[in-house]
């Protein structure tokens, strides 16, 4: 029985994966989530271990739940997956283990956005529950802004984006910190620094290399532990107190910038690799 | 919303296309560098108009527009 990647946009993490699997020779398949489907009840599937790097996160968390179903083992499992992908489960799920976080709140209307953002003070930062790349993440300076910002909201199609993530906004002029963890391991980290206030490397982000520290690496490995991520992209930023919080833990983490500034430190895709292999041979035997 | 392109649109350079190093942007026919190692469903940016191109066969090498980002998209 071979690995599976599961992927429908093959990116440059997914090829430098590809590339780590067949330097180590290992049989593997490459899935393409667009064209996968499962009856509700049927036999087991032929693989022994699935790792899911499909982009779009509703068709990640399904093709997670679908292949669990079968009995396949994915990593990250479809749990982790939906936890990470979700602000607000993200939040409760760090909050519950203990992992310092920026105060958040969770409005269930955009009306009561503006009473949940009178409690957490400005500025403020109003975050769509799923999405990622920094997109429609908007700071807001004060109420006349939100109020300005919770009107698009409204007018937005979707009934879930009338749910609104809010969280007080950490000032991070030196940039964020993003950590990966692969299982109990912290890879290595790097400081992103982006242009305005935005530090995703999709967005022009350029990222420096670091040496992660002991709190640094403790809190990194809790974060990811606190949603069952295996393989996580961890947020961090340190707020005027010098205090740690995590922003975000990213199940999908997109490591071609994190990759560059290691300078053959590490390889992140091998990385993977052999933490997919020890799973399969700890699931299959 | 922009419409993908048909499967069939797409141009090959070079007389074996095993062997093509470049590919005709199926958008604004700019050439395309491919990668040595080009992968199924790599995605591929046009250096002219930046606009982005799935790889939907290896052998031979096709492209056609790569889907649009959707709204969950992401890490």
């Amino acid at each position: 029985m071979s690995l599976v990647i599961l992927a429908s946009r093959v990116r440059t993490e997914e090829k430098r994966i590809i590339t780590a699997l067949e330097r180590r020779r290992v049989r593997y398949d490459r899935v393409d989530t667009r064209r996968l489907w499962s009856p509700a009840a049927g036999g087991s599937m032929p693989w022994r271990a699935v790792l899911n790097r499909e982009i779009g996160y509703f068709r990640a968390v399904y093709a997670g739940r679908l292949l669990e179903a079968r009995g396949v083992p994915v990593v990250n499992t479809a749990t982790a997956t939906e936890i990470c992908g979700d602000k607000w489960r993200t939040t409760v799920a760090l909050l519950e283990a203990g992992v310092p976080t920026p105060r958040t709140a969770l409005a269930l209307t955009p009306d009561a956005a503006l009473d949940a953002l009178d409690g957490i003070g400005y500025p403020a930062v109003i975050k769509p529950l799923v999405g990622s790349w920094g997109r429609l993440v908007t700071p807001v300076p004060d109420p006349a802004t939100a109020r300005a910002v919770l009107e698009h909201v409204a007018a937005l199609p979707s009934p879930q984006s009338h749910v609104v993530y809010v969280q007080e906004l950490v000032e991070q002029p030196a940039g964020d910190l993003r950590v990966i963890v692969v299982g109990d391991d912290v890879v290595g980290a790097v400081v992103r620094r982006g242009y305005g206030w935005h530090a995703n490397v999709s967005r022009g982000a350029s990222t420096e290399y670091c040496t992660p520290g002991l709190d640094v690496t403790k809190i990194a490995l809790a974060a990811a532990a606190a949603t069952g991520a295996d393989i996580a992209g961890v947020d961090l930023v340190e707020d005027v107190d010098g205090r740690l919080l995590v922003l975000e833990v990213n199940h999908g983490v997109e490591f071609a910038g994190f990759q560059a500034a290691q300078s053959g430190r590490v390889d992140v895709a091998d990385r993977i690799v052999e933490h997919l292999l020890a799973r399969a041979e700890q699931w299959c035997g | 919303m922009r419409a993908r392109s048909r499967p069939g649109r797409f141009d090959v350079w070079g007389t074996d296309p095993r062997e093509a190093t470049v590919i005709s942007c199926p958008d604004c026919e700019a050439a395309v560098p491919l990668p040595e190692d080009v992968r199924l469903n790599e995605v591929l940016e046009c250096g002219e108009c930046r606009i982005e191109l799935e790889v939907v066969s290896v052998e031979p090498v096709l492209v056609a527009l790569a889907p649009e980002i959707e709204e969950d998209w992401g890490e």
